[in-house]
């Protein structure tokens, strides 16, 4: 079975678990802090690249604007724990609910809009959050950022290094991925799918698109405020700059080297981009050569990522209705 | 049972549609014939709920459905089969069946309705986990004929079923054609191909630049002299 197909099932989710069992047990031979915090960093880019691959990869609408939803789900998280002192397992889905409150605020105008125009209202979002966050300093304190953000207690005892924040994104990254592969293989998930595939079939087939289309958006950025809040409560301290548009383009270039519309390739393309700038540090200035030369190559020779869904590219809007080589003869009539 | 009533519909400033009136009665079998530009596809669209029209109305086994959504449309009982078959490529044939039955929630009915697509269609059986875009484009005709049977339409509204088909799938097509009307499901046949149309349908209508010219039973329209002369190429 080819990779960008594996979904987690009742018959087959036992293949995972050495996988699981080596990452358990990663932190017990690898005792370095700094290469556990880059294994915590991976584990939020997990999260922001498989909820991104719900709107861009599996749905087919072109979002620009993921790092906005992530920035609104750390702040949310910030404020209320150190306004309201609430603990990181409120803030926690706080922060997703917010960040999905956003979304559909978002997508409720602008999902009447297609490609292009719906990139550009999302980028325009993006930018507008950024000023807002750094202009609303009785919110968010603007340029000075929110310090002192209390990290997660696990039965009363506050985490202190990265070990415990290790387990808790791998414990994270586990339910979230378990959960939206839930969501992609239900009814649910077919729907997305098929209006990536053809609109207009999917509509006539009785398919709500428009609402479908703000669902996938909402499960986008709920997600992608979970990631937040995470990051809130681990670098225990925001600021706005942590959140601008190079982050989105961070994101979109993980989901684009690891592949759209699979659940494996957004955590291929999220752990190697995550993983390959820290590895190649002893290459000095010339580290974001090899950064650009891997995202060239990637594009030139394997268009849809490490372990996306192939064709998936081309499948989009009118092509997807061109026919494919077939054994059909001449037209007729 | 469906019924258009002085249906007129535009796009923009653009109207394509002027009064258009036609009905489809309990398990008849029409076709609606016409060129290039001459509005079958949004008499289609309009039925379907995919455009609404500006005037007149649309009444489907006596209620009015003009202003429903495609998918309301859908569980009226009205199933379409779309211009070029626009199957999902990226799904296996058996979601794709599982889409036409969307609207549905009867898990157990939709399983037999499912096994009652492969019985008729045994080439969908073996490739049932195969992405639909794998198909060859007689294959795609028959899983786009498959999927919206799984809606259980008591219409079945067809676009251009014949078009980019090799001579043998056309044939094969209109065969499953008139072997589901013989069923008693109704079916609004939308065609460019006149000749293959007029032989199974009993009646007719033909479009010409978004206006019914001709209403007729399939028999006189052959022998029309303007129909032998503008379709039939005879």
């Amino acid at each position: 079975m080819p990779l960008y197909d594996f979904v987690p099932r009742r018959d087959n989710w036992y293949v995972w678990l050495p996988v699981l069992a080596a990452l358990l047990l990663f932190p017990l031979l690898v005792r370095s802090e700094y290469i556990l915090s880059i294994a915590v960093y991976a584990g939020i880019y997990i999260i922001l690249t498989s909820s991104l691959n719900i709107t861009n990869g599996y749905t087919g609408l072109f979002s620009f604007g993921h790092a906005a939803f992530y920035g609104i789900g750390a702040y949310t998280a910030a404020i209320l724990a150190t306004r309201l002192g609430l603990s990181f397992w409120l803030t926690l889905p706080l922060a997703g609910v917010v960040a999905g409150i956003f979304g559909a605020a978002i997508a409720l105008p602008t999902l009447r809009l297609t490609g292009i125009f719906l990139a550009l209202v999302t980028i325009g979002f993006q930018e507008i959050t950024f000023l807002v966050t750094l202009n609303w300093i009785g919110l968010t304190r603007g340029p000075m950022g929110i310090p002192a953000i209390p990290p997660p207690a696990i039965g009363g005892v506050a985490l202190s290094g990265n070990l415990g924040y290790y387990y808790l994104i791998l414990a994270l990254d586990v339910i979230v991925l378990g959960l939206l592969s839930r969501i992609v293989t239900s009814r649910v998930g077919r729907a997305f799918v098929a209006i990536r595939e053809d609109e207009l079939a999917a509509q006539s087939a009785g398919i709500p698109t428009f609402r479908m289309k703000i669902l996938s958006f909402v499960i986008a950025t709920f997600f992608a405020g979970i990631a937040g809040a995470f990051f809130a409560h681990h670098a225990r301290f925001v600021s706005a700059d942590s959140f601008r548009l190079d982050e989105t383009f961070a994101i979109l270039t993980m989901l684009i080297v690891g592949g759209m519309g699979s659940l494996v390739g957004p955590v291929l393309g999220a752990v190697l981009l995550v993983v390959l700038p820290e590895a190649s540090r002893f290459l000095a200035e010339y580290r974001g050569v090899v950064y650009g030369l891997i995202l060239i190559g990637v594009i030139l020779f394997r268009p849809e990522g490490l372990a996306g869904v192939p064709g998936i590219i081309q499948a989009r809007g009118a092509l997807s209705r061109v026919d494919k080589p077939s054994g059909a003869g001449e037209p007729v009539g | 049972m469906l019924e258009l009533r002085g249906v007129s519909t535009r796009y923009g400033p653009v109207q394509v549609l002027w009064e258009v009136s036609l009905t489809v009665g309990e398990g008849e079998l029409v076709c609606l014939l016409g060129g290039n530009a001459s509005g079958k596809s949004t008499t289609m669209k309009t039925i379907l709920g995919l455009v609404h029209p500006v005037r007149g109305e649309v009444l489907f086994r006596g209620r009015p459905i003009h202003r429903d959504t495609p998918a309301q449309v859908v569980r009226a009982g009205i199933a379409p089969v779309l211009e070029s078959r626009r199957i999902f490529p990226q799904l296996t044939v058996y979601e794709n069946l599982l889409m036409g039955a969307y609207t549905r929630t009867d898990g157990p009915g939709i399983r037999q309705d499912i096994e009652a697509v492969y019985e008729r269609f045994p080439v969908l059986r073996e490739r049932r986990g195969q992405l639909g875009g794998t198909l060859s484009g007689g294959e795609q005709q028959m899983l786009a004929i498959a999927r919206a049977l799984l809606a259980r339409p008591r219409l079945l509204v067809m676009d251009e079923p014949s078009m980019g088909l090799s001579p043998l799938y056309v044939e094969k097509t209109f065969e499953v054609i008139q072997d589901l009307n013989r069923q008693g499901i109704a079916i609004l046949l939308v065609e460019q191909n006149a000749n293959m149309a007029l032989a199974i349908a009993q009646r007719g209508y033909v479009l010409q630049t978004g206006r019914i010219v001709l209403a007729d039973t399939a028999q006189n329209l052959v022998n029309h002299p303007m129909m032998r002369k503008a379709y039939l190429e005879l």
